[in-house]
């Protein structure tokens, strides 16, 4: 698949879209995932794609719903505030059901913030983010390395149920640098199949109409539940996770992107004093892993949720065990980032070590 | 012997327009119908319907067609045309929708010279919510936001989106019409024609603004309602070209 | 192996490529490694510095809270990283720019003279060279072979001049 690279997290995000056959990108300048747009400015180009740098977020979004419209692979980046303006589109592009991707390089929030890695942005991107009845097909790298492989997933899961998809990383993700070996050949999009909802060359078939709206009375909820249906559908079938150390832990640390990470420091750490310490890290923070968190709660009954937030995956943690065991919560928000031994504190204590 | 004088267009759908009596969208539609028809583009044109009362053009308009976010017709158009670069795009727009809301897409589209084409309904009114002020609605004018009429010291001035426009190095036509009388549909349907024929020769950006009426939200007849376009609308918003190929030249 | 290393001093001076080349560096060897940048709002004359590291196993976290070494540019570098370094862990000083002493005593200190070594060797641009050159023979994190064989990957506009100027100043700095 190539040489091993030393790649920007940021690099390897768009280059992996450029290969999983992305042909349009738009985007605004926003710190910290200025280097994917930077990226795109050339690599657009050079493989017969397009690249604008749009007038505003707003604008950036709305020209991947046209294009997407056309059947195109496409993708738009920015981090909380630009993503905050773009759910108008999101939104829009979820319910006229085009497969769109992109993704939210997380700083630190609310408002301007900083431009410091954060976990801030969870419940905008689990729970839809823009207005209406809808889900995102979210992905939370926690290596350079996935970012770069991640895009490859979202178009297929995009295109397959007709949603929109995204890769929610942080600052940190986006600016680090690690080796990364792509694990799949490049896709040339001209030789994917053609998409039976695309606009364009009408001659021999009837006209298309792509639309976000029905105002025909009872047929809106209709259509609200056939996306309803598709969703039920990705979380049975797309659900991703990775646990470790599991099966013999009698604390579960629930963490993911870089908080899974550190608390993986955390429980190597840990597992050298002797502590039972596991770890579930959500791959999919959309659909989240609930029926494995359930089962696993079952049994270990206290579980710490390690965040770089005040607290917002840990509503699904608490969703997902219905009680059946004590959840604790460590967080760090808006540039917050913990450490190890941070968390091994936390850990210790609720030991009662 | 039967002699067909008038006929549908193959550019508009079969489907009833439900627009109200004296409304100007009905004429500009068949106007733009008969440009897809004439031109022959009509299955390689991708229409966009606005948010608004003509939300419903696409229904009508026989293309493929697409509804996107309010005022981000433009900002559609420019993704469409740069992956379709051999389709014909349209991006049909009110005045809230191109002049408001839609304001920045409107001019940065323009600014970039995208090869689309703006069809530009300017009736000084927001026509689905209720009749409204838009940012086009003439000073003294009321509306359900303005009872009093628009006040310029609060509400400002209305926006002439041809002379804004026609500041920037982008767009290669633009020209501002009115469908009130027969002789501004046969000029009206001229412009928008051109305004298509600059896209199908690949030169930039067009845009025809069409001076309209709302008889419904202006409260008035049909009748009285053309008499404002020709006495109030058409004095403030002078018709005529304000860009063409030959200036470029 | 594991080695979590800082680099620290002001903008311009190289910190940032520093940090780039150990990572890639340690690629070349076969290591796992990662490099994190702090990046600030400013453009120039701010702090900059940076975290690798470099292990022989997979690296859990790319955060480096607690260094094994660091390289120190800069007052201010000295004053922020010198609390945060391991006990017995190595502190590298470029003695022509900090003339403050560190506190602890607990610690492996090194000073160089490094602009002034760099400026003997060619420039004083390659005062970080010589820095890097000193850790990497305390720390043998990456063979100076890998790391000499990776100047022009990280300078790719690089003369070749300017190249053998970095790795002299990489070995001179290896006496340390």
């Amino acid at each position: 698949m190539g040489e091993k690279k030393l790649m920007k997290g940021n690099e390897a995000l768009a280059e992996g879209a450029v290969r999983a056959g992305c042909r349009f990108f738009s985007g605004y300048p926003i710190t910290p995932q200025n280097e994917v747009p930077e990226y795109m400015s050339w690599r657009m180009p050079e493989v017969g794609g397009t690249f604008i740098q749009a007038e505003s977020e707003v604008a950036a979004i709305n020209m991947l719903y046209g294009a997407s419209a056309c059947g195109t692979r496409v993708m738009t980046s920015s981090s909380g505030p630009g993503i905050s303006l773009k759910q108008e589109g999101i939104s829009y592009t979820a319910s006229a059901q085009l497969p769109i991707f992109y993704a939210n390089v997380v700083r630190g929030g609310p408002g301007l913030g900083n431009i410091a890695p954060s976990q801030g942005d969870y419940f905008q991107a689990t729970r839809g983010g823009g207005h209406g009845d809808y889900r995102v097909f979210v992905m939370a790298p926690n290596s350079v390395s996935e970012m770069g492989n991640f895009p490859r997933i979202c178009y297929e899961v995009a295109e397959k149920y007709r949603m929109v998809t995204m890769i929610l990383a942080d600052g940190l993700l986006g600016q680090m640098m690690e080796p990364i070996e792509f694990d799949f050949e490049p896709i040339d999009p001209s030789k994917l199949p053609p998409k039976d909802y695309a606009l364009g060359i009408q001659e021999g078939r009837s006209r298309r109409v792509v639309r976000s709206y029905d105002l025909k009375p009872g047929f809106m909820e209709k259509h609200t539940w056939k996306l309803m249906e598709i969703y039920n559908q990705v979380e049975e079938k797309e659900t991703r996770y990775e646990t470790i150390m599991a099966e013999d832990a009698d604390l579960l640390v629930v963490a993911y992107g870089t908080c899974s990470r550190i608390s993986r420091a955390a429980l190597a750490l840990g597992r050298k004093e002797n502590l039972k310490i596991g770890l579930l890290r959500p791959i999919t923070v959309w659909p989240f892993p609930s029926k494995i968190l359930h089962d696993l709660a079952s049994r270990i009954k206290k579980i710490l949720v390690v965040e770089m937030s005040t607290g917002q995956m840990i509503e699904d943690v608490k969703l997902a065990i219905e009680g059946s065991a004590q959840v604790f919560f460590h967080g760090r928000p808006s540039g917050g980032i913990p450490t190890e031994f941070e968390v091994l504190d936390v850990i210790k204590k609720i030991y009662g070590k | 012997m039967e002699k067909k004088v008038f006929a549908r267009t193959k550019g508009l759908t079969e489907t009833p327009m439900r627009y109200c009596p004296g409304c100007g969208h009905g004429v500009i539609h068949r106007l733009v119908g008969e440009t897809l028809e004439e031109l022959d583009i009509r299955e390689r044109t991708i229409g966009i319907a606005p948010v608004g009362c003509s939300v419903f053009a696409d229904e009508y308009f026989n293309c493929d067609m697409i509804q996107p976010a309010h005022g981000r017709g433009p900002a559609v158009a420019t993704g469409m045309k740069r992956v379709r670069p051999d389709c014909i795009i349209f991006s049909y727009q009110g005045d809230g929708d191109l002049a408001s809301i839609g304001m920045a897409e409107t001019i940065h589209s323009a600014a970039r010279g995208e090869n689309i084409t703006i069809i530009f309904v300017n009736n000084a009114i927001y026509g689905m919510t209720g009749g409204q002020m838009a940012p086009t609605t003439l000073p003294g004018m009321r509306s359900t936001t303005s009872p009093f009429g628009r006040d310029p010291k609060v509400a400002g001035n209305p926006i002439r989106v041809c002379e804004l426009l026609s500041s920037l190095k982008g767009p290669v036509y633009l020209e501002r019409v009115a469908v009130n009388t027969p002789g501004n549909v046969v000029k009206a349907k001229k412009a928008i024609k051109k305004a298509f024929q600059v896209q199908v020769d690949g030169l930039g950006f067009s845009l025809v603004e069409i001076i309209s009426q709302c008889p419904t939200d202006w409260a008035m007849t049909p009748l009285q309602s053309i008499g404002r376009v020709k006495d109030e609308m058409i004095p403030y918003y002078p018709l005529g070209v304000f860009k063409s190929l030959e200036e470029k030249k | 192996m594991y080695q979590g290393v800082i680099m620290s001093g002001f903008g311009g001076q190289g910190i940032i490529s520093t940090g780039v080349l150990l990572a890639y560096s340690g690629m070349v060897d076969g290591k796992h490694v990662t490099f994190f940048p702090a990046y600030g709002a400013e453009m120039r004359g701010g702090t900059a510095n940076c975290s690798v590291v470099v292990s022989t196993d997979e690296v859990a976290s790319p955060v480096v809270s607690t260094p094994d070494s660091i390289i120190v540019m800069n007052e201010p570098s000295l004053l922020k990283f010198e609390p945060t370094l391991k006990p017995q862990g190595l502190l590298l000083i470029n003695s022509s720019l900090v003339s403050s002493k560190p506190k602890r005593n607990d610690i492996n200190i090194i000073t160089i003279d490094a602009n002034k070594i760099a400026e003997e060797i060619g420039t004083v641009k390659c005062a970080n060279m010589v820095m890097l050159g000193a850790l990497i023979n305390r720390t043998k994190a990456v063979s100076l072979e890998s790391v000499v064989k990776t100047l022009s990957k990280v300078y790719p506009r690089a003369k070749k001049e300017m190249l053998e100027i970095n790795e002299n100043a990489l070995k001179r700095g290896g006496t340390f």
